[in-house]
């Protein structure tokens, strides 16, 4: 028994040590950092981090990052809950093509529809803001939330939909009131995904913003290009985006592994 | 069982609509490119086929797209069997499961760029951990700026950092599905380790590996941020992947005719090997 659990000990510690790395480096001072190496933090700074909590270029990535994956996780489950009910129970014409067509999104590799997403949302008046980039990941977050939302929903019998129409329920009280609490872990795992995949897509975020709704990525490219080295800066920056799916994948820790099992175990 | 309903389609109506917008315009966008001259002004001439053919000989084109099958390959090959033993190690019940499944898939919540970022400060020589450990402690020459071997191997110990957990995950649960029942049974039986493997674990894990591996295809097969701000590419091209040298295409020196036909093989690539891998792993289903 000893032996078997040295395998995940090992990964796990192969998992922690870049995660280490950059959280060390955030607390060393740009001196420390250039003059060699060292395992620890020699002269314990937080200048790094009250750099960025005091400049609004830096903080206000964060918060543009999270507004749009705010908008895009609501956005995305709103409309793949009546699409998976619909996969989960009801057959009709063209579902079993829409359902691949609407996974081949997942497909497409982001590179392909960064100059495309750039020209059709600048010509709407969108280009540079929350919903333009919430709009454009909702490209690949829908098709997953579609899919994770009716292999949870697959699971609960039909019988409970016809004792509640037998009862008297109209439809949308129906889903709100009886359908909605029972596949909650569905929901929590299919919001989960969305943030996640927002949240850690960058190529797409950075193409469609420039000004105002820029995100932490594309904030630190230029601190990495201009300000020269500042690895202590870039350290801390990136150790703060570690922390939001920290938090969220805290409160779905009990479904993971069914979850990126896409409830389909 | 599901019911025949045609009103169905006004549940799906608004993922279509999104979707769509999304999806079909800007890929019309790609096929209007992609048949297209263009000199600027807004001014376009009709090009045929040309740029396909262009692309598809260009040995810029093939050297790229042989480097994106190499380094998938070697994704798959490294990460789908690491999984499963990480997996079939783990304890199945007990205070330690969350922790370890949390710490497994912090890895796949950090941003791509921050992945970059953080692999670049832990490789670079004399200031990072694994750049000081390998020059300084072991003596090996290392320094992936200059040699392409270095980069490569940095990109993939990267990418198998990032990403294993998904196929760990994916695998303990299916494994957490199998009921005591069927261990209890094989150890009556006197099953060996490896016949518990093939007949038990394996066959549980069937669909959950499908969609691993399906995974793993095609978002390392569409790989761009991470080698992006790891290597940029470099060093010279040994690290260009096939989307880092669409992005060069497309937005560093504006050729859209040609990114818009690259952009086209690319994606009917993706869906090609991804329907192959589908059909060959659910092959056995249908029989």
């Amino acid at each position: 028994m000893k032996k078997r659990s040295l395998i995940p000990i090992l990964y796990i510690a192969f998992l922690m040590l870049p995660i280490y790395w950059l959280v060390a480096m955030s607390f060393k001072t740009t001196n420390e950092i250039l003059s060699g190496f060292s395992l620890f933090p020699q002269t314990f700074t937080l200048e790094n981090y009250i750099t960025i909590f005091t400049d609004p270029t830096w903080y206000w990535g964060y918060i543009n990052s999270i507004t749009y994956v705010t908008i895009n996780t609501v956005l995305s489950i709103c409309v793949a809950l009546p699409a998976a009910y619909a996969f989960s129970r009801y057959r009709f014409l063209g579902d079993k093509q829409l359902f691949f067509w609407l996974l081949t999104n997942r497909m497409a590799p982001a590179a392909v529809f960064a100059l495309p997403f750039f020209q059709l949302y600048s010509s709407i008046h969108l280009f540079d803001t929350y919903l333009a980039v919430a709009l454009a990941h909702t490209l690949f977050n829908v098709p997953l939330a579609v899919w994770i939302l009716e292999g949870f929903m697959r699971g609960i019998p039909k019988e409970l939909d016809e004792t509640a129409y037998v009862d008297g329920y109209s439809f949308p009280r129906f889903f709100v009131t009886i359908f909605l609490p029972n596949i909650k872990a569905g929901v929590g795992v299919a919001a989960f995904f969305c943030f996640m995949f927002s949240w850690v897509e960058m190529l797409l975020a950075k193409t469609l913003t420039a000004v105002e709704a820029k995100p932490i990525a594309a904030v630190m490219t230029r601190t990495a290009s201009s300000a020269g080295y500042e690895l202590g800066l870039l350290a801390a920056a990136g150790t703060l985006t570690i922390i939001p799916g920290a938090i969220v994948i805290w409160f779905v820790r009990n479904y993971i592994a069914r979850g990126f099992a896409m409830g389909r175990v | 069982m599901r019911t025949e309903n045609q009103k169905a389609w006004f549940f799906v109506l608004p993922v279509l609509a999104l979707v769509a917008f999304n999806a079909l315009v800007p890929m019309m966008t790609v096929v209007n490119y992609s048949v297209q001259e263009t000199f600027g002004n807004n001014q376009f001439f009709w090009e045929g086929l040309g740029w396909f053919e262009q692309i598809l000989r260009s040995d810029r084109f093939q050297a790229a797209l042989g480097r994106q099958f190499l380094f998938t390959a070697m994704i798959l090959i490294i990460e789908v069997p690491l999984g499963i033993i990480v997996a079939l190690s783990m304890p199945r019940k007990g205070f330690w499961v969350p922790v370890c499944l949390v710490l497994m898939a912090l890895p796949m919540l950090i941003p791509w760029n921050v992945v970059g970022s953080m692999w670049n400060i832990f490789t670079l020589p004399k200031i990072g951990l694994l750049g000081y450990f390998l020059n300084d402690v072991l003596g090996i020459n290392y320094d992936m700026t200059q040699q392409p071997l270095s980069a490569w191997i940095t990109v993939i110990v990267m990418d198998v950092w990032h990403w294993t957990s998904l196929v760990v995950l994916l695998c303990y649960a299916g494994l957490v599905s199998i009921p005591d029942a069927y261990y209890q049974a094989a150890k009556i039986d006197g099953a060996s380790p490896w016949s518990v493997f093939r007949y038990i674990q394996l066959p549980k894990m069937k669909t959950v590996l499908t969609i691993a591996v399906l995974l793993r295809f095609m978002d390392s097969f569409n790989i761009y941020t991470e080698p992006f701000v790891l290597t940029g590419g470099g060093p010279g091209n040994s690290t260009t992947l096939l989307s880092i040298d669409l992005v060069k295409i497309a937005l560093g020196q504006f050729d859209l005719g040609p990114a818009a036909a690259m952009s086209l093989i690319y994606f009917a690539i993706t869906l090609l090997v991804s329907w192959v891998f589908y059909t060959l792993m659910t092959k056995d289903d249908a029989q």
